[in-house]
């Protein structure tokens, strides 16, 4: 979109992550998706008289990986709190979270920026919560369902400052953070699941004004989409409303997919005084260097700097450098394979072409290919040594992926598929064949060059398409000209 | 000693002789039930059937020799424990319905080691109060004068024990609640160290100061039960992952060298001078069985009221939100919309005491506010909590009265909250230290049992259980019964 001219948008999201977790942040049900309502609420999810919270320790791994991940300080000591409000979804009428000591504080991410630069966004802070349960009002007249299943699921809310200037920054912003989040094994980042979820802030300001606008928060929206289209109304409601002479007043909205708006929520759905005070059910969280390091020492390179490698180390085009970079197992997938070719653009070609064309017709992610980087890289091998032609390679690679084989060479060999280099066995086949064919023989040597094409395939038809073809072409040449 | 009113260890030595079988035992507390409870009020539940089935399987137990450290001792339960399949109601019109489908750790444990429960006793609504008058199923009477309250908010509890209608009681204690009723029924109750025992099923209402413990006869019951309460508990992040002392062969150790520090702040104006003179008396036992006594300040002391009375509605005004008739409780009929469900559910379900504090603890928490009583109140709480270990520097035991008064008449109070707050005036320094603090009958007044209150430092029990044993060897207060015979 075009910002309306005379104007400036200051935006900031704060995203809630699922974490990739088998059971709850707080009790032993499984957060699995999708299963019958209430069938994933333990006692604990319920609020039941008397229970308590006990955290499960893989939260945390996780949020300093994110931490890590974005540059952020690690609070060695981070606390719980109780955020207040009444909610038939909210089970125990507060939610415990982080409030005053968040266990990540600070960090950055770089977007991209249509014109091709890069922009640097700040975050001000990451820290644990457990979601709600879901409120279901449209199943029965007159009456709400209330589906604890996701009440107790470990979140990560991400907030960012108020540095994103358009929807477009926004999305690119959330883009980034989904493949950090992704990458990082945090969270699986599945939108339509509800994984993943933005609330923008968003404000506007005439040009030379220093202050910001007053915001308005749009809750809620679950695709890179519905963030953009949010974003989008939200700029032109408030700029309509203040051209037109009138104030904005802080609110809460919710995005109307269907009429492409936001409409401010019901007070009664929006608490002001949420009354938090620290949670006196669980001891504060303390993190050892120690456990930090370790955490430290398992974090793999990140997409950033991964795609850099591959563009500047192994002289990449940056549109395939990224292509590889942006999911960690096709990454993971492209290093192993080329630790073993040694050839990163001809390896990079392969698993953009034929891998990725298979898996994406057989709808398929790289973690579930038929074909493993070691299979990939035998064959990559053998035609890179001559072994095989690229046409047999191609078959090859057919017979790997269709499992009519587990290695290449064990096909290669049973098949008797190896290129024909041998001398001996190609200069009789090659003198039968000029003497078959004299006249064009003859033209050859005048100069007709393109009847070498001619020679060329009877070899290859005599060979099946085994013979090396820069060895069968030389050795027509010497014949030739020996004629 | 007539048999309904002897101690665990005595009742333990006969069960194993076969002087008595754990079914007579059982059958005689639910004898004394059905003919006292309709007067003392201090059950709320009897579960007769479960308790003799129990009882049989307790006595197969002892015929093969076999069985735990408690088989066959018929004991109650605060009816703040959830015990599973067994109606639970904190005290509360709320919960008057509920059912858990899971038992309180500890509750868990006492069974396990063999204790059979009858039942369980009347509260204050949710732990809050002093009398037990604030209980949605009426007040309880003290067995030592039926026109007076028993204290609270474990005064069921307390009156069940003292009338001889369980051999002994479990309590909780946020401000005083095992104490003060311990002191005004005559028996010995402990408050151990915040974590001691484990809080998983123990239905909240200020869950930095909430702690179960014992409340029986005599110190070496407590120490016995304690033994079989306490411990780590996964699913309580905030009990204490510590060894359990072998509290009972502790108890006969001499309690010479043993420095007993007495608090001027102890000594406040408010406190019934009989009462006063009944401490003195005892403080004289405790220098005859070898202890020093020496004079100790604890200056932030006489702020407690006030910081308790910040944090403890604080916490229960989040505790008790999940009460908001959507999954369980009590439920309004007919809610026409959410704001009813949760207004007429809530209004209806919690009796006055609950609502006042959930107002407090709301507005104390309220966003202006906060700074200037929560935050206060918890830096108070540091200070208080500070005193007490620099005075553990150079004592072992601090000691007082429980509580300012005996027991004092049903309705006297009702009206003045301020007098009634001040009931735990002494006790409750030791929750937002996070102490373990113990009362043992040390005399009377009029007819009334005094209870001594001994404060000790963290994890050390052990002390405060050796030290009332030895004060029971030297006296017979907690001999004595009231005259509630029938």
């Amino acid at each position: 979109m075009t910002i309306p001219a005379g104007w400036q948008v200051d935006i900031g999201l704060e995203i809630h992550a699922q974490l990739k977790t088998t059971s709850k942040i707080f009790s032993g049900a499984s957060t699995q998706f999708g299963q019958l309502p209430n069938s994933q609420a333990s006692v604990i999810d319920l609020g039941m008289p008397g229970v308590l919270p006990a955290v499960n320790g893989v939260v945390f791994e996780k949020a300093v990986r994110f931490g890590l991940g974005v540059g952020g300080r690690i609070n060695r000591e981070s606390r719980f709190d109780r955020k207040n409000y009444f909610y038939p979804d909210l089970p125990k009428g507060y939610q415990i979270t982080q409030m005053d000591q968040p266990i990540v504080v600070g960090g950055s991410v770089t977007i991209d920026l249509p014109d091709g630069s890069t922009k640097l966004i700040a975050l001000t802070r990451a820290h644990l919560e457990e979601d709600a349960g879901k409120s279901i009002h449209d199943r029965k007249p007159n009456y709400t369902g209330i589906d604890l299943n996701r009440a107790g699921t470990p979140l990560l809310e991400i907030v960012s400052e108020p540095q994103l200037k358009s929807p477009e920054e926004a999305v690119s912003y959330a883009r980034v953070i989904h493949q950090l989040l992704t990458y990082l094994e945090i969270c699986d980042g599945n939108m339509a699941e509800g994984s993943l979820r933005f609330d923008a802030n968003v404000s506007v300001r005439r040009i030379n004004d220093e202050a910001l606008g007053v915001r308005s928060e749009i809750k809620n929206l679950n695709s890179f989409r519905f963030l953009d289209q949010a974003i989008n109304f939200e700029i032109s409601r408030q700029v309509e409303t203040l051209n037109a002479g009138e104030t904005l007043s802080q609110d809460t909205r919710l995005f109307d997919p269907d009429q492409l708006e936001t409409r401010p929520m019901r007070s009664k759905e929006t608490a002001t005084d949420y009354r938090y005070f620290p949670e006196p059910d669980l001891l504060p969280v303390v993190l050892s260097e120690r456990y930090i390091d370790e955490i430290k020492k398992e974090m793999p390179e990140l997409p950033q700097v991964r795609t850099q490698r591959y563009h500047s180390a192994f002289a990449l085009p940056l549109a395939d450098a990224q292509l590889l970079a942006q999911d960690r197992r096709l990454a993971d997938f492209f290093d192993e394979t080329v630790a073993k070719t040694q050839t990163p653009k001809t390896t990079a070609n392969w698993i953009k072409g034929d891998l990725l064309a298979r898996l994406n017709e057989a709808s398929l992610t790289i973690a579930e290919s038929p074909v493993t980087s070691e299979q990939l890289a035998e064959l990559i091998t053998m035609v890179d040594q001559d072994t095989i032609s690229g046409k047999i390679a191609k078959d090859v690679f057919g017979a790997l992926w269709e499992g009519r084989t587990t290695s290449a060479s064990a096909y290669v060999h049973e098949h008797q598929l190896e290129q024909v280099s041998d001398q001996s066995a190609l200069e009789p086949l090659i003198a039968s064949l000029l003497k078959e064919h004299p006249k064009q023989a003859d033209d050859l040597k005048a100069g007709k060059d393109k009847l070498m094409g001619f020679f060329v395939g009877k070899v290859m038809q005599a060979t099946q398409g085994k013979a090396n073809p820069k060895q069968v072409n030389d050795l027509i040449r010497g014949k030739i000209d020996q004629r | 000693m007539t048999r309904p009113f002897s101690s665990l260890s005595q009742l333990q030595s006969q069960l194993k002789d076969r002087s008595i079988s754990a079914t007579e035992l059982t059958q005689l507390y639910l004898d004394r039930i059905e003919q006292l409870n309709p007067i003392l009020n201090c059950y709320i539940t009897v579960d007769e059937e479960h308790a003799l089935e129990r009882a049989r399987a307790a006595d197969q137990q002892l015929a093969r020799g076999s069985g735990g450290p408690l088989t066959g001792l018929p004991i109650s339960q605060k009816d703040i424990f959830c015990i599973k399949d067994t109606t639970t109601t904190a005290g509360s019109k709320m919960l008057a319905n509920f059912r858990p489908p899971y038992s309180a750790t500890c509750s868990t444990k006492l069974e396990q080691a063999g204790a059979i429960t009858l039942g369980k006793t009347n509260m204050d609504e949710f732990a809050m109060g002093s009398s037990n008058e604030t209980s949605f199923f009426g007040p309880v009477k003290n067995p030592w004068d039926l026109l007076r309250i028993p204290g609270g908010s474990s005064g069921g509890s307390a009156a069940a024990v003292a009338a001889g209608l369980c051999a002994a009681s479990t309590g909780t204690d946020t401000g005083g609640s095992i104490r003060q009723p311990a002191a005004m029924c005559g028996l010995t109750g402990l408050k151990p160290t915040y974590g001691r025992i484990s809080r998983w099923g123990m239905i909240a209402f200020a869950s930095s100061l909430d702690q179960a413990g014992p409340m029986t006869r005599t110190a070496q019951d407590a120490a016995l039960l304690l033994e079989h309460m306490a411990g780590y508990d996964p699913r309580d992040a905030t009990s204490l992952d510590e060894p359990i002392p072998k509290y009972s062969q502790e108890l006969s150790q001499p309690l010479s060298g043993l420095k007993i520090g007495v608090c001027r702040q102890f000594f406040s104006e408010g406190l019934d001078n009989a009462v006063e003179t009944v401490i003195r008396e005892a403080f004289k036992i405790f220098e005859q069985l070898g202890a020093t006594l020496v004079d100790i300040e604890l200056p932030n002391t006489p702020l407690s009221v006030s910081a308790y009375y910040v944090i403890a509605p604080a916490e229960c005004s989040a505790n008790l939100s999940r009460y908001d008739g959507v999954r369980f409780g009590h439920r309004c009929s007919d809610p026409k919309d959410l704001q009813d469900l949760y207004q007429r559910s809530r209004g209806e379900g919690f009796g006055n005491e609950v609502k006042k504090r959930i107002l407090v603890g709301t507005f104390a928490l309220s966003a202006g506010y906060y700074d200037a009583f929560y935050r206060r109140a918890q830096q108070v709480r540091r200070l208080i909590k500070n005193d007490f270990v620099e005075a553990f520097d150079h004592v072992d035991l601090i000691i007082g009265p429980t509580a300012p008064t005996p027991a004092f008449k049903i309705g006297e109070k009702v009206d003045n909250p301020v007098d009634m707050y001040l009931q735990d005036i002494f006790t409750i320094s030791a929750n937002l230290a996070g102490l373990p603090a113990m009362s043992i009958p040390a005399g009377q007044v009029e007819g009334l049992p005094v209870g001594l209150q001994l404060i000790g430092n963290y994890l050390q029990e052990g002390t405060l259980l050796r030290a009332g044993h030895q004060f029971q060897q030297a006296t017979d207060w907690h001999q004595l019964t009231p005259d509630i015979e029938l």
